[in-house]
């Protein structure tokens, strides 16, 4: 699905990403953690492929196919999906008239029409209910006044109507009180399927106690510097990130 | 002598007018270049009018000569020279085509953007249309229709003639011709423009529109137009067009003229297309606007506008709340890119008790444009319990436009209660991104982000106008980022 091979990138002359390698096939769940710093809302930013970062070597491929050229709503348009830490505000544009024309926006890009209304609300219906989400917060302005809590669940709804191949959540567990992480993960465990993957980027261990991940991998400073199992995401949260510093410098 | 007899002066007329020179190819399209006073006796005899309204007009000029152009708006623009400019041409003939393809590729480009018919596309562009269902016989069933209510709506030149009384009583009875030097030029030379009268107690089945009558008028550069609503009565006018209008004037003065008698509801809407300048900031129309209304008791006069085009506008839709209850709207979208200049925004003048007003204003800038809301709001000593709510929110895109807010408040009772509530913001890198990140692209993005801040607005506008106005406004801003 994902190949990444010696990623090297910048911002503003600053390079952050040093040599990144990472690898996600489909069906899988990988998890990345580290201390702040390290690159991790980088990395989620190359991969959607935001402006100000500048790769300057490496290599990624999206099911063959290098996307490092592609424009961020043409990575969209191959399936990537990026659940933003600080999503934005729009003002007047309601989430369903958002994710409508996010849909069909993707489905113009694939040469197809728009998706009928019928089966649109259908899906909103389906989607939303997954998630618990009242019916009303989908006529609301995007994010307009949202809490922490709603922004993220709105993220995972967003995610749930557009079904990606490759979800990047970054930072999704953040602001969420313990009921909205479980609804948050329950509704990422049910999309999960073996034809996508899921990339979840965290400082804490607390999300993978519900989304279990293939693989952990710890990322320190621009570089993937240890990688595990499941059990890794557990030593991380008993004995903090300082071992892992002293390992990589010896 | 023999009797002084009305052929005596028929004739007398006459040859005055090979002395004035410029009677002397009476089958000429345009009058000479420059104004005077013969210039608007022969505008008004070219019309074929009463001698009040010759006199009215008269008199208007003499207030005008005394004038000077207004120089507070915060726009900067070659004051054009009144002498150069021609004040009368009989409605133009642009040349008949006779398919589309002879059409300019990129006015049908916009049409198509748009969404207009294929019809429609037609009309617009002045090709022949032989079909059956062509826009004579529509508005010949509408006027069937209204003439059964006996709504009157037809070009002000003729309403003149068939309802003296009415236009008499109500011309330059909100505008008056002293107003200000645009209104009073407006006054002396209106070459023509529209007259809509609803009888008392009568909802007007239709959203009236200069639209069905663009041909027969030929809407000209200073254009009058006065809709009187008698007691009880409802009506809705649109003006203008989404589709873009060029014109080789650059001056347009008009003055629209609303009365809301007791009880009586006006809703007027206008887009605004006028030719808005190349992107170097060649050309363009100026637009120089006084449009206001006054509201007897229990009336409403509500003003929506959607304002892309025109190199400079300066224009203030008003409401004069004269009656006790009355109620005054303003809801506008003003859209610059380029070079584009626009100074808009309203006046609410409370006179009567308990009367109330809402402005909200939506200004979008672009590229290197100025975009500036002005607006009073006016408390009389004697309006109890006067209500305004203001909210005056700017848009702004790229680095280099302007956005600017002059809100006036003068209040002489203690009991008003008024609210100001302003905002500015931009569309930032980070909601664009944040668009295309779920597969919109910008110019997508864009038009999103600008609906979503016009809406409150887009709102008001009846329901096929709001489609088309929306489209405007992504036209308008295209190639604005990026």
């Amino acid at each position: 699905m994902l190949k990444i091979e010696n990623l090297h990138a910048q911002i503003e002359d600053k390079s952050i990403l040093k040599g990144l390698n990472l690898e996600v096939k489909a069906g899988e769940i990988h998890a990345i953690m580290g201390p702040n710093g390290a690159g991790k809302s980088t990395l989620a930013s190359v991969i959607a492929g935001k402006e100000e970062y500048e790769v300057t070597s490496g290599l990624i491929e999206l099911n063959g196919e290098d996307i490092n050229e592609l424009a961020p709503e043409e990575r969209a348009h191959a399936g990537v999906f990026l659940s933003f830490q600080y999503p934005v505000e729009i003002p007047g544009v309601t989430v369903t008239n958002f994710v409508k024309t996010s849909i069909n926006e993707s489905r113009k890009a694939q040469g197809l029409e728009d998706m009928p209304a019928k089966e649109m609300l259908q899906k909103i219906r389906e989607k939303s209910e997954l998630l618990e989400i009242d019916r009303k917060f989908l006529s609301r302005s995007l994010n307009e006044g949202f809490s922490g809590g709603e922004k993220k669940r709105n993220e995972i709804f967003q995610m749930a109507m557009l079904e990606p191949k490759l979800a990047i959540l970054d930072e999704t567990d953040s602001g969420l009180d313990i009921d909205a992480l479980r609804i948050v993960a329950n509704g990422v465990n049910k999309l999960k399927s073996k034809d996508n993957a899921v990339i979840v980027i965290t400082h804490y261990q607390r999300l993978l106690n519900y989304i279990t991940p293939d693989f952990v991998h710890v990322l320190h400073d621009g570089k993937i510097v240890k990688t595990g199992d499941a059990s890794l995401a557990l030593e991380l949260e008993a004995k903090g990130y300082d071992w892992i510093k002293e390992e990589v410098n010896s | 002598m023999s009797k002084y007899t009305e052929d005596d002066l028929r004739e007398e007329l006459k040859t005055k007018e090979y002395e004035y020179g410029f009677y002397t190819d009476i089958e000429s399209e345009k009058f000479p270049n420059g104004v005077n006073e013969d210039i608007v006796r022969a505008i008004s005899k070219k019309k074929n009018e009463p001698e009040w309204m010759t006199e009215w007009r008269l008199e208007a000029f003499r207030v005008w000569l005394k004038m000077e152009e207004p120089e507070w708006a915060n726009v900067h623009y070659k004051k054009p020279s009144f002498q150069d400019i021609s004040y009368y041409s009989a409605p133009k003939k642009k040349p008949k085509l006779n398919s589309l393809d002879e059409v300019d590729p990129e006015m049908l480009a916009t049409f198509e953007k748009l969404g207009i018919s294929l019809l429609e596309q037609k009309r617009l562009a002045n090709v022949a249309i032989d079909i059956v269902m062509d826009s004579v016989s529509v508005a010949t069933t509408f006027k069937e229709t209204l003439a059964e209510k006996g709504i009157i709506f037809m070009p002000i030149s003729e309403a003149i003639q068939e309802h003296p009384e009415l236009v008499k009583k109500y011309i330059g009875s909100v505008v008056p011709t002293t107003d200000n030097f645009y209104a009073a030029l407006n006054s002396a030379v209106f070459s023509d423009g529209s007259f809509c009268y609803i009888p008392k107690g009568v909802r007007c089945p239709m959203e009236l529109s200069t639209y069905f009558r663009i041909n027969e008028s030929g809407t000209g550069q200073f254009e009058r137009t006065l809709v009187v609503a008698d007691k009880g009565s409802y009506v809705s006018y649109l003006e203008g067009c989404t589709a873009p209008q060029r014109d080789e004037n650059q001056l347009h003065a008009a003055v629209v003229e609303l009365i809301a008698l007791d009880d009586a509801e006006i809703k007027y809407s206008t887009v605004q297309n006028w030719f808005p300048g190349d992107a170097e900031g060649k050309g363009g129309v100026f637009n120089f606007v006084t449009k206001r209304g006054i509201c007897e008791n229990n009336a409403k006069i509500s003003w929506t506008q959607v304002e892309t085009g025109s190199a400079v506008t300066w224009k203030y839709p008003s409401c004069i709340l004269k009656g006790n209850n009355s109620v005054g709207e303003f809801y506008s979208i003003a859209v610059t890119n380029n070079y584009q200049q626009a100074d808009t925004g309203t006046k609410m003048i409370h006179l009567g008790k308990n009367t109330k007003s809402t402005i909200i204003s939506k200004g979008i800038s672009a590229g290197k444009s100025q975009n500036s809301y002005r607006g009073l709001v006016q408390i009389g000593s004697r309006a109890e319990n006067a209500r305004n709510f203001s909210q005056c929110d700017s848009l702004l895109m790229g680095n280099e436009c302007g956005a600017h807010t002059f809100p006036y408040i003068e209040t002489k009772n203690k009991s008003a209660q008024i609210e100001h509530e302003a905002t500015t913001s931009k569309i930032g890198e980070d909601q664009l991104f944040y668009c295309n990140q779920r597969g919109i692209d910008t110019e997508k993005a864009i038009a999103l982000i600008v609906n979503g801040f016009s809406k409150e607005v887009l709102n008001k506008l009846p329901m096929e106008f709001a489609v088309e106005a929306q489209k405007l406004l992504e036209i308008s801003l295209e190639g604005s980022v990026g």
